[in-house]
């Protein structure tokens, strides 16, 4: 069980829940606009693109801040491949965190078009023009899309499972505010 | 001894049930948004697919105006232009384009003279970092009124029932007038004498914050010599290839761009529709087209003549094409990218 004050930091926990809607966000916004042809998906694109960036800079920020002050420790009675299990998963949504938004980009500058962003500003390309490195990019960020969304379909379920069956803290030391009502003792 | 509200086993149990049904709702509410529980949805692989000639894919070509040919040139801007839209392209200079002459049809191979419909991909660059993409076509107006009309159309011609096209004619009255001009409208020998139009609405911001609905058109300096069609099956296959790159190679041909602007209450969504011939036009500068190379070996292969890219100062309008064609064209792009090994190289096209 993770005692009090085991909890990530208040920076932590606003990142966490800004990206959570960020991302959630996103992937909706990336699985409807491939899949249309009206208006709508014009107003998509442009969501879509500098959210991106917002989430890459927002995912490097947090990797910086976890760096810096690390997480509660997992509870001590987690079967281990849980505990694997969590370290896994969580190294995979950083890494998609920080790998999806640079992979659309990158297949957007492999196909050269401008990455433009909000008003006109526009970023550097970061890949030279390619058909094989569009192809590339364009189907990592394509499947990748399912494997982020099916991960974090996991985590809500774990993050749950913490909250509702164990009861053991953890879903509580990323919970948006404190929700200090007691925890009922072991029966 | 009070009774305990609810055994631990049955509580887990409840919370579990709860968890599944949380995590089904956003597996199902992802799977609505992907349109998998909504055949009728309108998608990009739908029109790819109905893009497909009877000869099959072309396998990394584009799915539509398959067969081109690449040029590069200068779009000199006279200035005028500024009046209406504060794009850096509309500033007196000289700005790079990029383009690709095109013939209308998904058929790679299909003779030159067989195909109705001529198009030019336009793509000009700015020193502020901005590009202008349009991909312009010589009718004079779209052959019907929404994206939807377009893939019944697309649909109707290739049906095998002899009616279809009767049928898709009486659903959509706007084809009449399409249907006029591709039975009557003239012929032309040359790339370099037909108008390209865009068709498609777009607004323009000025510097003011004014906006102002518009369309473009590239108007040939050369004049139009009308040929039959029967006389351009004489000249050859790929006789339109042929003549402008020899004609480019004896002198650079330009193109003055004009652009019409629409009154309040002119049916600026629908490009079946022309605007009234009085409406105010405003000549924003030349395009010079300087050299013409085989797609193969072009700059233009590899680009996507998406009309959504624009710079600052131009947008997307009511009209519902623009966003229906950068959807479909991303999916033509994906597909022949990735079809790369497809594409018919040269043994000389070794690319680092």
């Amino acid at each position: 069980m993770i005692g009090a004050g085991q909890r990530f930091t208040p920076l932590q926990r606003l990142l966490h829940w800004l990206m959570a809607v960020c991302i959630l966000a996103m992937l909706f916004i990336g699985v409807g606009m491939v899949s249309t042809v009206m208006p709508k998906y014009l107003t998509l694109v442009s969501i879509h693109k500098p959210l991106g960036i917002a989430i890459l800079v927002l995912a490097l920020v947090r990797l910086a801040v976890r760096l810096r002050y690390g997480a509660p420790p997992l509870p001590a009675d987690l079967p281990e491949p849980m505990k694997l299990a969590a370290q896994l998963s969580h190294y995979a949504l950083y890494a998609l965190m920080i790998g999806m938004p640079l992979l659309g980009w990158g297949m957007l500058s492999a196909a050269a078009y401008p990455v433009v962003l909000f008003g006109g500003a526009h970023l550097p390309t970061i890949l030279p023009q390619s058909d094989s490195l569009h192809t590339l990019a364009w189907n990592a960020h394509f499947y990748l899309a399912f494997v982020f969304f099916a991960l974090v379909l996991l985590h809500i379920a774990a993050a749950l499972f913490h909250a509702l069956v164990r009861r053991d803290g953890v879903f509580e030391a990323m919970a948006p505010v404190s929700t200090h009502h007691q925890i009922a003792p072991a029966e | 001894m009070a009774q305990p509200r609810q055994s631990p086993a049955r509580s887990a149990f409840g919370s579990l049930v709860l968890i599944a049904v949380i995590i089904a709702g956003g597996a199902t509410a992802f799977a609505y948004t992907g349109g998998w529980f909504s055949p009728q949805r309108l998608t990009p692989d739908k029109f790819v697919e109905a893009l497909t000639p009877p000869t099959g894919e072309s396998l990394g070509r584009r799915r539509n105006h398959a067969k081109g040919i690449c040029f590069t040139g200068v779009f000199e801007a006279n200035g005028a232009g500024t009046a209406l839209s504060h794009a850096q392209v509309f500033t007196r200079g000289q700005y790079p384009a990029l383009g690709r002459f095109n013939t209308g049809t998904a058929d790679p191979n299909a003779p030159d003279a067989t195909v109705r419909v001529r198009g030019m991909g336009l793509r000009i660059s700015t020193p502020d970092g901005q590009e202008w993409r349009s991909a312009m076509v010589n009718p004079p107006i779209f052959p019907v009124s929404t994206p939807q009309g377009f893939y019944e159309l697309l649909l109707a011609s290739a049906s095998k029932d002899p009616n279809a096209m009767k049928n898709f004619a009486a659903a959509h009255p706007e084809f009449a007038a399409f249907g006029a001009w591709a039975k009557s409208g003239p012929w032309t020998g040359s790339y370099a004498e037909e108008r390209f139009n865009g068709l498609n609405s777009f607004i323009f911001t000025d510097s003011l914050g004014g906006e102002h609905t518009v369309r473009w058109s590239l108007l040939p300096a050369a004049q139009p010599v009308s040929v039959s069609p029967d006389d351009l099956a004489k000249r050859g296959l790929n006789f339109l290839e042929q003549e402008i790159t020899e004609r480019v190679r004896g002198g650079p041909q330009d193109w003055t761009m004009v652009v019409t602007v629409a009154n309040s209450g002119d049916p600026t969504a629908d490009p079946s529709k022309a605007w009234p011939e009085d409406r105010r036009t405003l000549e924003v500068g030349t395009l010079t087209v300087q050299q013409i190379e085989l797609e193969r070996d072009g700059p233009c292969r590899d680009i996507n003549f998406d009309p959504t890219v624009l710079p600052s100062g131009i947008r997307t309008s009511d009209d519902p094409f623009p966003a229906a064609r950068s959807s479909v064209y991303a999916k033509s792009y994906d597909l022949r990218t990735a079809e790369a090994n497809d594409y018919p190289r040269t043994a000389t096209d070794a690319k680092p």
